[in-house]
């Protein structure tokens, strides 16, 4: 005897069935919020994708953008080094674009999408707050299909957070990156990774292709947006960017320790006292505790970086900042980035320079390592036809106008602007140019004690506590490395004496300057822009304080392997409408030599 | 063991702990059917990191034999007891003495092969542990075609060390049986399995878990299987239901490997292979796979069916042969007056024979 109440339920529940109309009526309003809000989160994250097209419209992948005046990511083995890129959006225009910066090992291209300053562009999110299972959408162009630039969408979840991928060769290393079983296939590859928010958490770059032919098996790799963020500085600077090294080989221990296991003498890491056998806390603010996690936070840094690494030597715990050394040598990245527009057009009959003839040791096994060479689908040139060479072909006039060869970048003209930049916001606190005169700087230092520096063209004089010294300089042939006096400051003369070479001549009279990118200064959150100058034997770094853009640190290496002069110019005050340095920290190595606080300043423009 | 049947009506309440009550259920149907169509409800998405935060610690990561052309030198399993059985599929991975597991949390520690069934393609291996965090397999449930599922394994050997499975979403497409394609696909199993929708099949996968999106354990990853006929790959797993009663019969000491200390005496006078007529492959390796060179014509093993090239796999039922070694060690524990039983595989069949003695 059934219940009325379960009765009527029944037939409810059998009026429904009959009913229900397949349409949504039943559905929860939540539930079609939901997708509601998907569906606009969707349109807009598809707004910003992009379809990159190689030349003659052969070949290409995907892209995302990522401002509105048109700065896009890809893949470096999507762009390779193209000065000129086509990319077609959902509005169905097909957009010139140049290229700006190459980060050959991490794989990562920034392009600029020309003839607009209001392009659709995807917010960057947090790929450090990325969880397993969350969901996620692939969206690109894969197998090319987005004739009409529309963009293909896959859903998945996040299936591996801090994933590390072997490099194939020296290049394209994936580390620290997010693999999700959002459908990746080739053509996805630069194209963006998603959250639920439509905020791009990475660039897809990698499926897991073996056996089963080049489709998807579940298994993507996307390069973590926060390493992008890391390279964002140096990608915008127009070079060919390099990775970093920390100098040192470190194994896990049984007992699940990080060791160092071979350390270089010449690295900045032995000079702050890291040594054989010591234990790897941190580093990068990260706790380590495999060698593929060390691995993974040094493949988010470029090289040239100063970050915090934490070790125990003897015990005890020392805490540090060490300066990364670049993974490839001088010119190397840039001859391999020149190769490698030919270097992948045949990959399946040739093997790729990763692959590696011997079996990996246990327990490391093979990786699936195959990157997607998104330019399968480029078509030979009919017989006879000359091969076509990139940079011999004339650049429309748009793309001409933001390009600039030269050897070592990706594209000259943004290094440029940004150098220009940074003198435009540091002159705005005090135009220096023109004073060539003698500088005299009366300062006080720890203790009260008085000192004294005349700076000029051709000389240096310093009237110390303990007296007199002078700092000849012969501008024909300067050699500023040779004298690192006073004792115990790693060249503070050599150093005021670029401080005051740089404001008065700029960018243009320097030495040869260019625009590094943004660099972290320790204790600060923000990054700073750096320039890099070699002049007289050394090399020069000037960091400039974000926002402000004013010249918060210089510093000068006398040489590759020997800790920098340091002045950290502290604060600031007015002197005759310019702003001048109020107090001067001057560090070397791991010591404050000096901090000065400036009494008095003179600056006098160049005799007649 | 009562296995319930799970359904995902309940996968859109907030409540996961409590049963739907009728009154729910009517209008939970209707709306589990949209959801089902996103591909996501919302609120399990928003529990999906947690949950599968408390399921990453009872999986592990298997390395053993292999890692030369195309052979993974590496597998994934998953935690059955709190005393370190770990549930796995048997392959030649586990073909090793040194068979090293590493948990979630990169402890590595040395395994034991408790034993296998290759049969259901099952094995257990055992840690040294106390307390670890467990499947337990007396919850298991059923699943029907449509329940959302996520894959834990450790594909590609992508993790090492501290680093956690990879985790894969998918629907179970269909419980069918693999027997149906015999011939198709190269795998002595021949019962149920769920076929999943997402690729979750690829090298390194075997033995990772099939969870439901409440993380109850429904089945173990298999190998991967391509259907010889038109070169397309299978995703499935086999239903623990399937391998409980093995799985706690190896527990128990059944289906060990012969190499372990064995108690039992020697037969006074034994079998050997002479007698029955066999001749096995020249004994090279340290494991020469106990494969038939020949059979003397007119002997038991001629009369009972056995040919050249048949691989054995067990004698008596229970204990595994790994080798040839093993192999007549076995036999010198039977006496020659009692029949012989050898389970062989035989290209892609696993056959039994009876070998009556003289």
């Amino acid at each position: 005897m059934m219940h009325p109440v379960a009765l009527s339920l029944c037939m409810a529940a059998l009026l429904t069935a009959l009913l229900a109309p397949p349409a949504a009526a039943q559905v929860p309003d939540e539930v079609l919020k939901a997708e509601a809000q998907r569906i606009e989160m969707l349109k807009k994250a598809g707004a910003a994708t992009v379809a990159i097209f190689g030349k003659g419209g052969q070949g290409g992948g995907s892209g995302v953008c990522i401002s509105p005046d048109g700065y896009v990511l890809s893949n470096f083995h999507v762009t390779s080094a193209s000065p000129h890129l086509k990319v077609g959006m959902t509005d169905g225009n097909l957009y010139d674009a140049v290229m700006v910066g190459l980060d050959p090992t991490g794989d990562v291209a920034l392009i600029k999408l020309l003839g607009r300053d209001d392009f659709p562009h995807a917010p960057l999110g947090n790929s450090d707050e990325v969880r397993v299972g969350d969901g996620c959408y692939a969206i690109g162009n894969p197998f090319l299909l987005a004739t009409d630039f529309q963009p293909t969408v896959t859903y998945g979840i996040v299936s591996g957070i801090h994933r590390y991928q072997y490099p194939a060769g020296t290049l394209l290393e994936y580390a620290d990156c997010i693999q999700a079983d959002a459908a990746i296939n080739p053509g996805n590859s630069g194209g963006p990774l998603f959250n639920e928010r439509g905020e791009v958490i990475g660039i897809n770059g990698r499926g897991s292709f073996e056996k089963r032919g080049r489709v998807n098996v579940g298994v993507g790799y996307a390069i973590s947006i926060n390493q992008i963020k890391n390279f964002m500085g140096y990608l915008k600077s127009g070079r060919i960017v390099d990775h970093a090294t920390v100098g040192a080989q470190v194994a896990t221990s049984d007992d699940g320790r990080v060791l160092v296991t071979n350390i270089l003498e010449s690295s900045d890491a032995y000079r702050r006292g890291l040594r054989y056998g010591d234990e790897i806390e941190s580093f990068g603010g990260r706790r380590i505790r495999t060698t593929n996690a060390l691995k993974n936070v040094l493949g988010t840094f470029p090289k040239g970086w100063r970050v915090p690494l934490a070790f125990r030597h003897d015990g005890k715990l020392y805490e540090t900042y060490v300066r990364l050394d670049g993974v490839h040598r001088e010119g190397e990245l840039a001859a391999m980035v020149a190769g490698s527009g030919r270097q992948q057009r045949n990959p399946r009959q040739q093997p790729r320079p990763g692959d590696d003839p011997n079996p990996r040791p246990m327990p490391r096994p093979e990786q699936p390592k195959d990157d997607d060479e998104d330019k399968d689908n480029e078509k030979e040139l009919p017989p006879g036809h000359p091969p076509v060479n990139a940079a011999q072909q004339k650049l429309p006039e748009i793309v001409e106008k933001v390009y600039e060869a030269r050897e070592g970048f990706a594209n000259y003209y943004f290094n440029r602007i940004n150098q220009e930049r940074i003198w435009d916001k540091l002159i705005s606190h005090g135009d220096f140019t023109g004073l060539q005169g003698a500088w005299t700087i009366k300062a006080e230092a720890a203790g009260g004690l008085e000192s004294t520096f005349e700076l000029s063209d051709a000389l240096v004089v310093a009237t110390l506590p303990g007296g007199k010294v002078e700092m000849p300089i012969d501008s024909k042939n300067p050699s500023l490395g040779t004298n690192l006096d006073p004792l115990g400051s790693g060249g503070l003369f050599a150093s005021l004496h670029l401080w005051r070479r740089f404001l008065t001549g700029g960018i243009n009279n320097f030495g040869n300057l260019y625009y590094l990118g943004t660099v972290p200064v320790p204790g600060q959150d923000e990054l700073y822009d750096c320039l890099v100058g070699v002049y007289g034997g050394v090399e020069c770094r000037l960091l400039f304080e974000p926002e402000l853009g004013r010249l918060a640190v210089l510093e000068m290496f006398p040489a590759g392997n020997v800790d920098p002069c340091e002045l950290h110019f502290l604060e600031y005050q007015e002197k005759d409408g310019r702003m001048v340095p109020a107090r001067i920290e001057v560090r070397h190595g791991d010591a404050v030599f000096q901090v000065y606080k400036v009494n008095e300043i003179t600056l006098s423009k160049a005799a007649e | 063991m009562n296995p319930r049947t799970d359904t995902e009506y309940t996968a859109g309440s907030r409540d996961h702990g409590s049963r739907p009550r009728p009154a729910a259920l009517v209008g939970l149907i209707a709306a589990a059917g949209a959801w089902l169509a996103l591909g996501v409800t919302p609120a399990a998405a928003n529990d999906l990191p947690k949950l599968i935060e408390s399921l990453q610690p009872k999986m592990v990561k298997i390395y053993g034999a292999g890692g030369f052309q195309g052979l993974e030198a590496y597998q994934s399993g998953f935690l059955i007891s709190g005393e370190g059985h770990i549930l796995t599929i048997w392959s030649y991975v586990l073909d090793t003495s040194y068979i090293t597991v590493h948990l979630d949390n990169g402890t590595r520690l040395k395994a034991e092969l408790v034993g296998a069934d290759p049969r259901l393609e099952v094995a257990v291996l055992k840690v040294e542990g106390q307390g670890l965090d467990h499947f337990d397999l007396g919850q298991v449930v059923e699943a029907e075609p449509g329940t959302q599922v996520l894959a834990l394994s450790n594909l590609y050997g992508v993790a090492t060390g501290d680093e956690s499975a990879s985790v894969q979403h998918g629907v179970i497409s269909v419980k069918t049986r693999l027997e149906a394609r015999r011939g198709v696909f190269e795998t002595p199993y021949r019962g149920p399995v769920y076929v999943i929708d997402a690729v979750t099949n690829n090298p390194g996968a075997g033995g990772g878990a099939l969870v439901n999106r409440r993380g109850q354990l429904l089945g173990m990853l298999g190998k991967e299987l391509r259907n010889s006929r038109d070169n397309t790959w299978l995703n499935y797993a086999v239903p623990i239901s399937e391998l409980e009663q093995t799985v706690t019969d190896i527990i128990d000491g059944k289906f060990v490997p012969t190499e372990q200390a064995d108690p039992r005496p020697k037969a006074e006078q034994p079998h050997d292979l002479g007698r029955l007529g066999i001749v096995m492959v020249p004994d090279v390796l340290a494991r020469t796979p106990p494969f038939i060179d020949e059979v003397r014509k007119g002997s038991p093993a001629d009369e009972a069916g056995i040919r050249p090239d048949d691989l054995v796999l067990f004698v008596n039922d229970e204990r595994l042969i790994q080798s040839c070694k093993a192999l007549k060690e076995e036999l010198s524990y039977i006496d020659r007056d009692d029949p012989i039983k050898l389970t062989i595989i035989r290209g892609q069949e696993l056959l039994e024979f009876t070998l009556e003695p003289r």
